[in-house]
């Protein structure tokens, strides 16, 4: 289900862990960052190569630091590395300009945020029509079913005509999820989803994650550093100093 | 597009107390150069009618030299009758002219026999000074006239009014004139006073008024022989083309010297009040520039706010997708609101406080004139005002509106 290139005793070659005959929807080899501040330059990734199979829900665990912000901002098309190739759905996007990354990431990529990220002058409703309306320029009347169907979907149907700041943080996540997932996107990305709430609703948050993965078969790769939540996870991808120290999965198949 | 509003509307009202301050900038602005423009526009125009429809006319036609040397009336520029006469054919065939009015100018002594005084007198033929300077009935100040459609006749004189009441002369009293004719020999005639003439702004403003006929008796006069030829357009609007046809009319006709016979003059070149309307002009531009200084900082430095307050949301909208144009017509939607609202209230202030200066018929005094302020304002003055602001607006949030869509998500979304 889900591949994973590891480094082995050379720096460039990797393990493929992959299901034989699957298409990786995420598929990065070799890639590199490095931030420049000023003299000094800091390595957040390094030469890090892996796949992902569609459907997969992939958690990226490792200590504050440690370059999972970074990596997610690679897969989202946020940002590019500074060697190496990324390929999302089988296209390579780190070579993408500005406006069709910007169109890139509507199409294929829904986004959830750590802090929510909701638009605090549009509704409920409003929020997770968003994509659909500013960005894909769908018509309101194919809008509004998908968009009553996605709020259902999380939970949220009663809460509509409410905006972000009349909900609790819970409730604006499930929100966000829909947000992210209502233009039905093959990939989603949440970069700590669960930092901002207690425990028992981040227990909730990632259940309905992955019941969502189970319902529309999206993809989704969330990071975390919080261990109760590691487990939620199918698959793990374990983060050291920019380098993957190790993964693990309920299911995986070498090649 | 819809959808764009209304986003930029939510934001606009989520800084309520901002935008209402930026409006309100706006709305001064605006209301400022209404007010202001329909105003100076309304005195400037009503001015300019008291003084070419009084006496001045729209045009007047002498010969060259003439206007030069106007302080002492000099006898010796009188068109001669045979080229008044040229210049009426020109006159007549003008379509564009609505009336032309002959006159005599003479500096002569008054006296009530008594006490004696300089003044100056006009002498006209009432019928065609009518049609030129057809206020010059509103400045006499008499009993019998309103009731007789005409200005005087052969033997009456309208007096000036400080002459009048220097020498304490009153309506039905006789006086006399004494003139020096152009040979050097003094001649005198009697009047009776039917009127007193109020003064006004302008070189012929204190002049005293007889007939046509009695100032070539006065003066030893022979044929029609004439000062000057004052003119009334039909347009007045239209005014410097029809100056411009008149002038090359009467180009070609030359003096035995060569050189032209006539001298054509537009009422501005003749009054001081032409100034005074170029100043209140000048005016109302500087009032227009100050009100598109207001626009363009009160919403630059808004908007530049509003971009800075709202990076993390940019970022976010960036990152799930939002097209940099998107993001930029957001922000000028937000612009443009401020603009399209400070405008509207601003004109609505603007023409209510016209309405409401014309209903209270405010008064004032000019130049010795009572006047009553009636200013309007045109539909063309209020869209040219209307699409300044809008456009000023969209200009001055454009800056803004750039920074916003050229922000990079990651940077934006790190942003606290
Ligand atoms: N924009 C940046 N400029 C400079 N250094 C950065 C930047 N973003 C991240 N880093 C550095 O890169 C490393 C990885 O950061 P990050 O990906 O944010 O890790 P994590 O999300 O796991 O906490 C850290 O050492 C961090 O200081
Ligand atoms: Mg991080």
């Amino acid at each position: 289900m889900v591949v994973i290139y590891k480094p082995r005793l050379a720096r460039n070659a990797a393990i493929c862990l992959t299901k034989e005959g699957n298409v990786a929807l995420i598929e990065i080899r070799d890639v590199s960052k490095v931030y420049a501040l000023g003299e000094v330059s800091q390595q957040a990734l390094k030469d890090i190569s892996l796949s992902i199979d569609k459907g997969a829900f992939v958690s990226i665990v490792g200590p504050s630091g440690s370059g999972k912000t970074t990596l997610l901002n690679l897969l989202g098309c946020l940002d590019k590395p500074t060697s190496g190739e990324v390929f999302i759905n089988g296209t390579r996007t780190d070579q993408l300009n500005r406006r069709d990354a910007a169109r890139f990431r509507g199409d294929h990529l829904g986004f959830i945020f750590q802090s929510f990220n909701l638009i605090p002058v549009l509704t409920v409703f409003e929020n997770v029509e968003y994509p659909l309306q500013m960005i894909k320029d769908e018509p309101q009347s194919i809008r509004r079913p998908k968009v009553l169907a996605m709020l259902e979907a999380v939970g949220m149907a009663e809460h509509v005509r409410k905006l972000p700041d009349q909900l609790s943080g819970g409730q604006r996540q499930r929100v966000a999820i829909a947000r992210a997932l209502v233009a039905s996107p093959k990939l989603v990305l949440a970069d700590e989803p669960t930092a901002s709430l207690d425990h028992v609703t981040a227990h909730n948050i990632i259940t309905l994650m992955r019941g969502m993965r189970d319902t529309y078969g999206t993809t989704f790769v969330f990071s975390t550093h919080d261990p109760r939540i590691v487990g939620e996870a199918e698959t793990r991808i374990a983060l050291e100093d920019g380098q993957i120290e190790g993964t693990t999965q309920e299911e995986a198949v070498s090649c | 597009m819809l959808n764009i509003f209304k986003l930029a509307a939510r934001n606009l009202r989520r800084y309520l107390r901002r935008t209402l301050l930026t409006v309100l900038l706006i709305v001064l602005g605006v209301t400022l150069v209404i007010l202001f423009s329909g105003l100076s526009g309304s005195f400037k125009s009503m001015m300019i009618g008291i003084i070419t429809d009084s006496n001045l006319g729209h045009l007047q036609l002498h010969r060259k030299g003439y206007v030069a040397s106007i302080d002492t009336l000099p006898l010796n520029f009188n068109l001669k009758p045979a080229e008044y006469a040229q210049l009426r054919e020109k006159l007549d065939t003008d379509p564009q002219i609505a009336g032309y009015a002959p006159r005599i100018k003479v500096g002569a002594m008054l006296s009530n026999f008594m006490e004696t005084t300089s003044v100056r007198i006009t002498a006209i033929d009432p019928d065609k000074e009518l049609v030129v300077s057809p206020a010059l009935p509103d400045r006499i100040k008499s009993k019998a006239w309103n009731k007789a459609r005409h200005l005087l006749g052969p033997g009456e004189i309208l007096v000036p009014m400080k002459i009048a009441n220097a020498l304490s002369i009153k309506e039905d009293d006789a006086i006399v004139l004494v003139a020096t004719n152009r040979d050097g020999s003094v001649n005198g005639l009697t009047f009776k006073v039917v009127g007193l003439v109020e003064d006004v702004a302008g070189p012929q403003g204190k002049d005293g008024f007889i007939h046509l006929q009695d100032a070539r008796t006065l003066l030893r006069i022979d044929g029609e022989e004439v000062s000057e030829v004052a003119v009334r357009v039909k347009d007045f609007s239209r005014l410097e083309k029809v100056r411009k046809h008149l002038a090359a009319g009467i180009a070609d006709v030359k003096n035995p010297g060569g050189k032209p016979l006539f001298e054509l003059h537009s009422w501005a070149e003749l009054t001081p009040f032409a100034t005074i309307a170029k100043m209140i002009d000048l005016l109302t531009v500087t009032m227009k520039i100050i009100m598109i200084g207001i626009v363009l900082i009160s919403i630059l430095n808004v908007m530049l706010m509003s971009v800075y307050e709202r990076v993390r949301e940019i970022g976010t909208i960036a990152a799930i997708g939002t097209s940099p144009m998107r993001i930029m017509g957001l922000f000028l939607a937000e612009g443009l609101f401020l603009g399209l609202i400070g405008a509207t209230i601003g004109i609505v202030i603007g023409v209510g406080g016209i309405a409401l200066l014309n209903l209270f018929k405010v008064q004032f005094t000019f130049a010795q004139m009572n006047l009553v302020l009636a200013p309007t304002i045109q539909v063309s003055e209020i869209l040219t005002v209307s699409a300044t602001v809008l456009f000023m607006a969209v200009a001055a949030t454009l800056q803004p509106a750039w920074k916003a869509s050229r922000m990079e998500p990651v940077d934006a979304l790190r942003h606290v």
